[in-house]
């Protein structure tokens, strides 16, 4: 049997009915989104599944969309069904004052790094994470970078006396 | 014997306040000469045997996903140059095929094949300085020496083509900057001949060599089943026995049309990521064989073709630009990022020379992506080298970490 996006579709909304939605495929990649405390269900039954078996985790990462009200924070999973040569996205999303996502790393060892990259640029709390702490930044930093409320310096400016780099100062 | 040193341990008597420690930590790392690049690893060691160790990464953090987001597509190629620098042309053809991609540009027959010559030459550059490494890590120094001769010849392919050697930022949207010139397919063709020669001495200077064999098997090993939990993909997963190539499984840059084998290992140590790698180099050479013979059989017009035709993201001629209105507003668009890019989310893997580079690349139809997210491969595997370490000597230890071919700089973005 071949593992087709229509299939996984329809087995998903076989299992879960309409708790999946916004069931896109950009690109010919079937993409699709699950409530924040359904993440592991719907993990477990695609990893488990006698027909899905999606047992690599690609990537995991976050994404910040500061215009959606109450959803403001995005964990996108790709899940990889090597045997068959099938990929899925899955989607995640939660609002910035809560932003509790339960983790995937029982399922997956190497959600653990990933996990604790993405809390460090986006600050996403993920539950039951064994070791949840900064990773590529330092301990003492008290904020989220990648958040979109922090924008790169604008390179125009003159403000910044920084005439080593020939700006500012005497120009 | 251990019991006799026990028992005396039990007799010594320690100072007022002493803690009741059975271990040392030691601290391996982040500038020791051994972990060829920036990480630290913080082990707990009870004689020379490692009994846990912890990682330390990010000492090289450049916020590259950050500054992504506000670069036009050219202005990130050279950050992906900084991620695995060892084989920095795959990254900027994953890059290239990635924009391709989600801008729909369909690219020529020739310039796929070019491509794949890049790619192929800088696996065995990146495959070559880990071997090689893994060679000095056990005492045999001569063969990264001997080797080195043919990565500069690699480099110099390079500088033909780009003008550059280790962060090459080579290739365009589409294509190529300019067509290779004779010089580099006289040294493609004289790398072709040489370097066969060389690798099977090379071969041969560890392949076989009973120290080298000692000082390899069963350590550092991990089952399949492990590595997949854990994420390994490239050379490293198939040391472990699964054909896992991304070059097969979804073909990209005409990868579909060449003959060439994916080796396996079995047990997943270093010996076998390191016959792995060794047999790749080979399979590369087959694949640039191929490739050359593809390109030289192109007549005619077809045999000039280095880029696709898309002048919204390709940057016209240099003398059109100087004579020609359209041309130099199209260039200057195109230099300064004022050139929208469609709506859209994409993901695109390569087959990097440590694993499946991926780039996830989310649009807002703005000129900068919204999210560029690096799938790094050996960020992600090198979770497992306390799993992998425990238990394991210090001085293996030092080769499973030059063996599992970690770059700093992939690590860190």
């Amino acid at each position: 049997m071949v593992l087709t996006n229509e299939f996984i579709t329809q087995k998903l909304t076989e299992k879960f009915g309409e708790t999946i939605t916004n069931i896109e495929e950009p690109y010919g990649l079937l993409t699709f989104e699950v409530p924040k405390e359904m993440n592991l269900k719907v993990m477990q039954f695609l990893h488990d599944e006698q027909d899905l078996q999606f047992r690599f985790l690609t990537d995991l990462c976050g994404v910040h969309y500061p215009d959606q009200t109450g959803r403001e924070l995005a964990v996108v999973y790709h899940l990889h069904n090597m045997p068959e040569n099938v990929r899925v996205r899955m989607k995640v999303f939660t609002s910035i004052q809560q932003p509790d996502v339960f983790t995937a790393t029982k399922l997956y060892e190497s959600a653990n790094w990933q996990e604790r990259e993405t809390y460090d640029f986006y600050g996403i709390n993920f539950v039951g994470h064994p070791n949840l702490k900064r990773i590529l930044n330092v301990d003492e930093m008290d904020y989220f970078p990648m958040r979109k409320e922090y924008p790169l310096e604008d390179q125009t400016r003159i403000d910044k006396d920084d005439e080593m780099f020939g700006r500012g100062g005497s120009i | 014997m251990s019991e006799l040193i026990q028992q005396e341990q039990h007799h010594v008597k320690l100072p007022e306040g002493s803690i009741g420690k059975q271990t040392t930590t030691l601290n391996l790392g982040p500038t020791h000469p051994a972990t060829h690049g920036v990480f630290q690893n913080i082990l707990e060691v009870d004689g020379e045997r490692i009994v846990s160790a912890e990682q330390t990464v990010g000492y090289i953090h450049r916020a590259f996903e950050k500054i992504a987001e506000r670069r036009p597509l050219y202005q990130i190629t050279p950050l992906t140059d900084r991620l695995n620098y060892c084989s920095a042309p795959i990254n900027n053809m994953g890059w290239h095929l990635t924009c391709e991609k989600l801008l729909g540009v369909k690219t020529p027959k020739r310039v796929d094949y070019l491509r794949v010559i890049i790619m192929e030459l800088s696996r065995i550059s990146d495959h070559l300085i880990c071997n090689s490494i893994v060679g000095v890590d056990t005492g045999a120094f001569t063969g990264f020496l001997y080797v080195m001769q043919y990565r500069e010849l690699i480099y110099e392919i390079y500088e033909e083509i780009c003008g550059s050697r280790l962060t090459t930022n080579i290739g365009r949207i589409g294509g190529f900057e300019r067509d290779f010139s004779n010089a580099a397919f006289e040294k493609i063709e004289r790398f072709l001949k040489e370097y066969p020669v060389v690798l099977k001495e090379f071969e041969n200077l560890f392949q076989r060599n009973r120290i080298f064999m000692e000082r390899t098997m069963g350590t550092g090993g991990i089952s399949a089943e492990r590595a997949l939990n854990y994420g390994f993909t490239g050379p490293n997963l198939r040391a472990t026995g699964v054909d896992y190539d991304v070059r097969v499984t979804a073909p990209y840059s005409s990868y579909e049309d060449f003959e060439f084998e994916i080796p396996v290992g079995t047990t997943g140590d270093n010996y076998d990521r390191w016959l792995v790698r060794n047999q790749e180099m080979w399979q590369s050479l087959r694949i640039i064989e191929q490739a050359y013979r593809k390109i030289q059989e192109f007549k005619g017009e077809e045999a000039t073709i280095y880029h696709a035709d898309v002048p919204e993201y390709y940057l016209p001629k240099k003398e059109d630009v100087y004579t020609k209105m359209e041309a130099l507003i199209w260039h200057f668009k195109i230099i300064m990022g004022e050139i929208d890019m469609p709506k859209g989310e994409v993901y695109h893997s390569v087959e990097g020379g440590n694993g499946e580079v991926g780039y996830y690349l989310i649009s807002d139809g703005g000129r900068a992506p919204f999210r560029l997210h690096f799938r790094r491969p050996c960020f992600i595997y090198y979770q497992a080298y306390s799993e992998i370490t425990q238990g394991a000597m210090l001085s293996d230890a030092i080769i499973t970490l030059s063996s599992l071919n970690l770059i700093a700089g992939e690590m860190d973005a």
